[in-house]
């Protein structure tokens, strides 16, 4: 919403500035957006007469002008044809910037003479796109008046009207704030009714579903022309197009009352009649923009005798617009329902002032001194005869009084305010107090409850002197705030990132295409309305985005990234079906090294997948082989799993033809992890821990080399080791694995470290023997393997 | 008689000549081996007279132990040789690179929201959650936009298909659902545990988490974070509110001095509204919090509309509070000068190099933020 500070003191009696304005409505609550302030723009610019004005001695076109200007007599040179003596326009001295052409100015000489400033055009000043000469100002002009006030032009300020204050967006209702807010007092803005002189030959039929009050009158005899300069200058100044009187006061309504109105030329009316009803199928209306809508059944429009001829609340139609051979005019003023126009607005995808105000709800009890208002002014401009005013349907009910028990301002805000000053702020701002009980005004259908007239009462009060209180102290758990998943999330992060990965934060959201790919995609989960078409399926898993940033780091020059991220995934659209990951994702292009190569960087992804697990307090995992998804490398993945229902990871390579489905240059190495998966520990009543028992007695290792078919995995060689004996087997660990020399073909050899932990006494050499031959034969049923010799 | 002087000087010459250990082994067993030749002279001992051994005695056995010392002495001056040798030998060159390691980093946006979570878990905050995907009550009805209203086009909405009954979910566009989801009493739908369920007040929660609204330029994305806090007990009232956040705004910014004021403002869930504004200096490249004559808005807060806490079967007459939400991204770029909302999420290695955090930067009451 636009106004400037002259139309605000139509309203207000005040002698404040633009910026005390500016700084009183932003803390009433109206956010101002932008200021132009052009006296601020155009400082450098002021009055000057041309005194002499003589052919430029090496150019036809320039003229040499002798200027009285603010700083004394000057000589400039000018190149446009009005440059004459005698002429007030305006001047720019030296060093001003000159917005409309982007030049600083200086002393520079034009074909030999040096010009001490510039006369300008209105397009150097930007008040107007484009001009055929300098400025031609009124003669009565004293030179030195800075160049906005010979301008006419003002500050207009810009301000965002929230939803909940549709009087905002008429100037008086700005000034009733300021006023309440203490910036000034409101004038008067109680309006006259003016006689009819004759009954209204125009009947008026509403169906109140559609618009629920709707008065209007006819005027006879009315010329239409240009409206005056005041009143053009006014529509201007806020950047709305002066059209012609009869136009012009229903824009003039809209911003200084939030009245919208329409105007139709009576003439051309058919029937006898006027009606607001719900569209019908199949008609359809060329509006005021030119364009043709088709109306549907829950649009509310204006009909005559030849169907629709507008658009109730949004636009009126070409049909029966206004001209300057407009001689009887019907005048329109009817109060439209906001939800009704709403839906009209997003369906036509018209947003018009009156549709913007209509939606938001203008004041219903002002539709008939909206109506005398506007009469007035169009007899004042236009001349002409009204008739009698003709009324269908009924405003809405009233707004219910407010028990407000004046206490509840400090119990809610914490201000302290007097009982006396809450009564004038609230009276000020146009409620009627009764004691406890509190009518809203009828522009305030924002209002209905009792936190509404505190927050009124504070705003208005100041936010400044809210007091700063501190919160009381609460009974709280004991121990810290974050829950198990909480706490694992945050750890997941900072235990990746000290293993050398970069934390991703990516979209949520993916190209469905690559959804498919990762195993989701499906039609519940793909946006309406996604913000690019890339971006339009909330997504099953997070590692395609990270291919996708390895991928992109790459193209960079960036080939080494390690990265991962910690976010939710999404199985489908219930609360249930979104879950926490931990994707973590390599691409192995570590730099050249000197020294002996890495081996396999896959098990370095595993050793940090595992270390991740063990700070998660993950229980032992099986690692099973085969069973990962479609995205993996079949022959390098795996997935860890609790059992075969809860898999708890997936490991491993990326698919070739994934990365190249994600235009992304491979190998990649990644795993996934389902932090809501891993089982939370039983909570225990203290934190002790249990007692460490170390045994006394020195462990003993043993080397076994194993020979095994060679697609056995090595996992399961080890597997049945361990559960040879519970009680005395630590560990076993495969150090070895070997193909080659002194192994059959189709072979491998596997060589395990076992450890053996001595319970209650040493092991004599037999019992040695003895375990060593049951992880032998363990070994053997298990998988066949054999000792090798 | 063997000339004593004579076999010392001898022996005493081929151990200072000796190179290795070897060769002064050699010399010890040719010494005082077996049959050595100064354990030869120890044997003779017993076959003299007292008088020849008494004699003879300390002198023989002085030889074997100034030998015997000697041999040591020699025997440690050579070890300490071999080791000299053997490091000079094992000389590395360590101006080399040692092996590629690659610098891990916690995400600028994911410190700041561990930060947030810090100075609100001080004062006593939990810390609830709830899902991405809403439906139209949680983020909006049970908040006060009432269908249709215009309020609701405040929200660039993200929607998903309508389904079988023609409800359509939505991406929530902003933490405030979960305000409902935690206020919301008697709520006895099986949800996973991590997804606030309604709890008795008194509350006191934030809500850290992924909003979403269709919209894309420098300073917004169609992606972002919010963090949401919530208070509700018998006489919270707006002072209560206006400490928390400025103590919350001094303690994030690590700046005393930071100025703040609240201005009134419209959100339906609240009521009255405000927004806080920060004191800043926009004179230079980036904004500056806590300096210069400009303000700069960060964030939204109110008291809980009495229609929020009645539609979660709450009474407003018992029962008020306040609530507020600002962006986690947005305040961590003014925080550490992050200038484009973009980069955020564009997961650049050279980006999140620089604006990253050590794993080790964990927000603690010892050390400070980050």
């Amino acid at each position: 919403m636009r106004f400037t500070l002259s139309w605000l003191k139509q309203h207000l009696d005040t002698t404040a500035s633009a910026s005390e304005v500016v700084a009183a409505m932003t803390m009433a609550g109206l956010e101002v957006e932008h200021v132009d302030d052009p006296g601020a723009r155009l400082a450098a610019f002021s009055v000057a007469r041309i005194v002499g004005a003589h052919q430029h001695p090496n150019a036809d076109r320039l003229r040499v002008c002798q200027v009285d200007t603010i700083d004394g007599r000057k000589e400039i040179v000018c190149g446009a044809p009005n440059a004459r003596a005698g002429l007030t326009t305006i001047y720019a001295p030296l060093g001003a910037f000159v917005p409309g052409s982007g030049i600083t100015l200086e002393a520079r000489p034009v074909r030999g003479v040096v010009s001490n400033g510039m006369l300008c055009s209105a397009a150097e000043l930007q008040t107007a796109s484009e001009s055929d000469g300098i400025l031609e100002l009124d003669d009565s002009l004293a030179v030195g008046a800075p160049a906005a006030m010979a301008l006419g032009l003002e500050a207009v300020i810009d301000f965002e009207v929230t939803p909940n204050r549709p009087d905002w967006l008429g100037v008086v209702g700005i000034a009733r704030d300021l006023a309440a807010a203490g910036l000034g007092k409101l004038k008067d803005p109680s309006v006259a009714a003016v006689p009819g002189k004759f009954p209204a030959t125009i009947e008026i039929r509403v169906d109140g579903d559609a618009c629920p009050v709707f008065a209007g009158r006819l005027i006879k005899g009315v010329t239409n022309g240009p409206s005056p300069a005041w009143l053009q200058q006014r529509l201007l100044a806020v950047g709305l197009r002066p059209i012609s009187a009869l136009v012009d006061v229903t824009n003039l309504m809209s911003y200084d009352r939030c009245r919208p109105l329409h105007v139709y030329d009576a003439g051309k009316l058919t029937g006898g009649f006027i009606e607001a009803r719900l569209g019908r199928q199949g008609e359809t209306l060329e509006a005021l923009d030119g364009k043709t809508y088709a109306v549907t059944p829950d649009l509310c429009v204006i009909a005559d005798g030849s169907g629709a001829i507008g658009l109730g609340g949004v636009m009126g139609g070409e049909s029966t617009k206004v001209s300057e051979t407009t001689t009887d005019v019907f005048v329109e003023c009817a109060w439209f329902d906001p939800i009704r126009t709403a839906q009209a607005g997003r369906t036509l995808g018209i947003t018009s002032d009156a549709q913007y105000r209509f939606a938001r709800g203008v004041d219903p009890e002002f539709v008939i001194p909206g109506l005398e208002l506007a009469t007035r002014l169009i007899l004042d401009l236009c001349g002409g005869e009204p008739s009698e005013i003709r009324v269908a349907g009924a405003a809405p009910a009233p707004l219910a009084a407010v028990e407000f028990d004046h206490a509840y301002v400090e119990k809610l805000s914490g201000l302290t305010v007097a009982d006396a000053r809450i009564d004038a702020i609230l009276t000020d701002l146009g409620f009627a107090v009764h004691g406890e009980m509190v009518t809203p005004p009828s522009w305030r259908r924002d209002v209905d409850g009792k936190a509404d007239l505190v927050e009124e009462v504070a705003r208005i009060e100041g936010f400044a002197a809210l007091p700063s209180t501190p919160l009381p102290e609460m009974a709280r758990a004991v121990g810290g705030v974050l829950t198990v998943r909480q706490t694992r999330m945050r750890n997941a992060r900072r235990a990746m990132a000290a293993r050398g990965y970069a934390e991703g934060v990516t979209w949520s959201f993916i190209r469905t295409a690559w959804a498919r790919l990762f195993g989701g995609g499906d039609a519940s989960l793909r946006l309406v309305n996604p913000i690019a078409a890339d971006l339009d399926c909330m997504r099953p898993s997070a590692l395609p985005n990270l291919i996708e940033a390895a991928a992109r780091n790459a193209r960079q020059g960036f080939p080494d990234a390690a990265l991962f991220e910690v976010g939710p995934i999404f199985r489908g659209d219930r609360p249930q079906d979104q879950a926490a990951v931990v994707a973590a994702l390599v691409a192995p292009h570590p730099p050249r090294r000197w020294d002996a190569a890495p081996t396999d960087p896959l098990f370095a992804l595993k050793a940090d997948l595992m270390a991740l697990l063990d700070e998660m307090g993950a229980p032992p995992l099986q690692v099973v082989q085969g069973q990962a998804s479609a995205w993996w490398h079949p022959g390098r993945s795996a997935r860890l799993q609790l059992g075969p229902k809860t898999v708890i990871a997936e490991f491993g390579e990326l698919h070739p033809a994934i990365l190249k489905a994600l235009d992304a240059d491979g190998p990649m190495l990644a795993f996934e992890l389902n932090l809501d998966a891993i089982p939370e520990p039983k909570r225990k009543p203290t934190k002790t821990r249990p007692a460490l028992a170390l045994s006394a007695l020195m462990p003993l290792t043993r080397d076994f080399a194993f020979l095994v078919s060679a697609d056995t995995l090595a996992g399961d060689v080890v597997r049945p080791i361990l559960a040879a004996d519970k009680s005395l087997i630590a560990a076993a660990r495969v150090f070895d694995v070997y193909q080659g020399k002194g192994v059959p073909p189709g072979q491998k050899s596997v060589a395990v470290q076992v450890t053996v932990q001595p319970v209650e006494k040493t092991l004599t050499d037999a019992e040695i023997e003895a375990l060593s031959a049951r992880i032998v034969a363990a070994a053997d049923k298990a998988v066949g393997a054999k000792l090798r010799s | 008689m063997t000339d004593l002087t004579k076999l010392e000087a001898d022996i005493s010459a081929l151990i200072t000549a000796a190179p290795d250990a070897a060769a002064l082994e050699a010399v010890r067993v040719a010494a005082m081996g077996k049959s050595g030749s100064i354990s030869e002279l120890l044997k003779t001992l017993g076959s003299m007279s007292p008088d020849a051994r008494r004699e003879q005695g300390p002198a023989i056995n002085g030889l074997r132990d100034r030998i015997g010392g000697a041999i040591a002495e020699r025997k440690t001056a050579l070890e300490a040789g071999e080791l000299d040798a053997r490091l000079a030998a094992e000389h590395v060159d360590l101006t080399l690179p040692p092996p590629p390691e690659r610098r891990g980093r916690v995400h600028p946006t994911m410190q700041v929201q561990d930060e947030m979570i810090a100075i609100f878990a001080e004062m006593g905050f939990g810390l609830a959650e709830g899902p991405d995907i809403e439906d139209d009550f949680h983020n909006f009805t049970a908040l006060n936009f009432p269908p249709k209203h215009p309020a609701r086009e405040m929200h660039d909405t993200f929607w998903l298909p309508e389904d079988a009954h023609g409800e359509r979910k939505l991406l929530r566009t902003h933490t405030s659902p979960v305000q409902i989801r935690t206020l919301q009493q008697g709520q006895n739908e099986k949800l996973p545990s991590w997804i606030a369920a309604g709890q008795e007040p008194p509350i006191r929660i934030i809500v850290p988490g992924r909003t979403y609204r269709s919209d894309s330029d420098a300073t917004h994305s169609p992606m972002f974070h919010q963090i949401e806090g919530l208070v509700i007990d018998r006489a919270i009232h707006m002072g209560h509110l206006k400490w928390t956040l400025e103590t919350f705004i001094a303690r994030f910014f690590e700046t005393p001095l930071v100025e703040t004021r609240f201005r009134p403002h419209h959100f339906p869930f609240t009521e009255p509204s405000a927004e806080m504004d920060v004191k800043c200096d926009r004179s230079g490249a980036d904004i500056k919090i806590g300096q210069g004559d400009d303000w700069l808005e960060i964030l939204g807060c109110g008291m809980v509309h009495p229609k929020v806490l009645r539609n979660c079967g709450l009474d407003p007459d018992v029962w008020q509070g306040f609530a507020f939400g600002c962006g986690i991204d947005r305040l961590g770029m003014l925080k550490y000068g992050i200038p484009d909302v973009r980069d955020t999420f564009a997961s650049d290695v050279r980006w999140l190099d620089h604006y990253g955090f050590s794993a080790f930067a964990a927000p603690n009451p010892a050390t400070g933020l980050s």
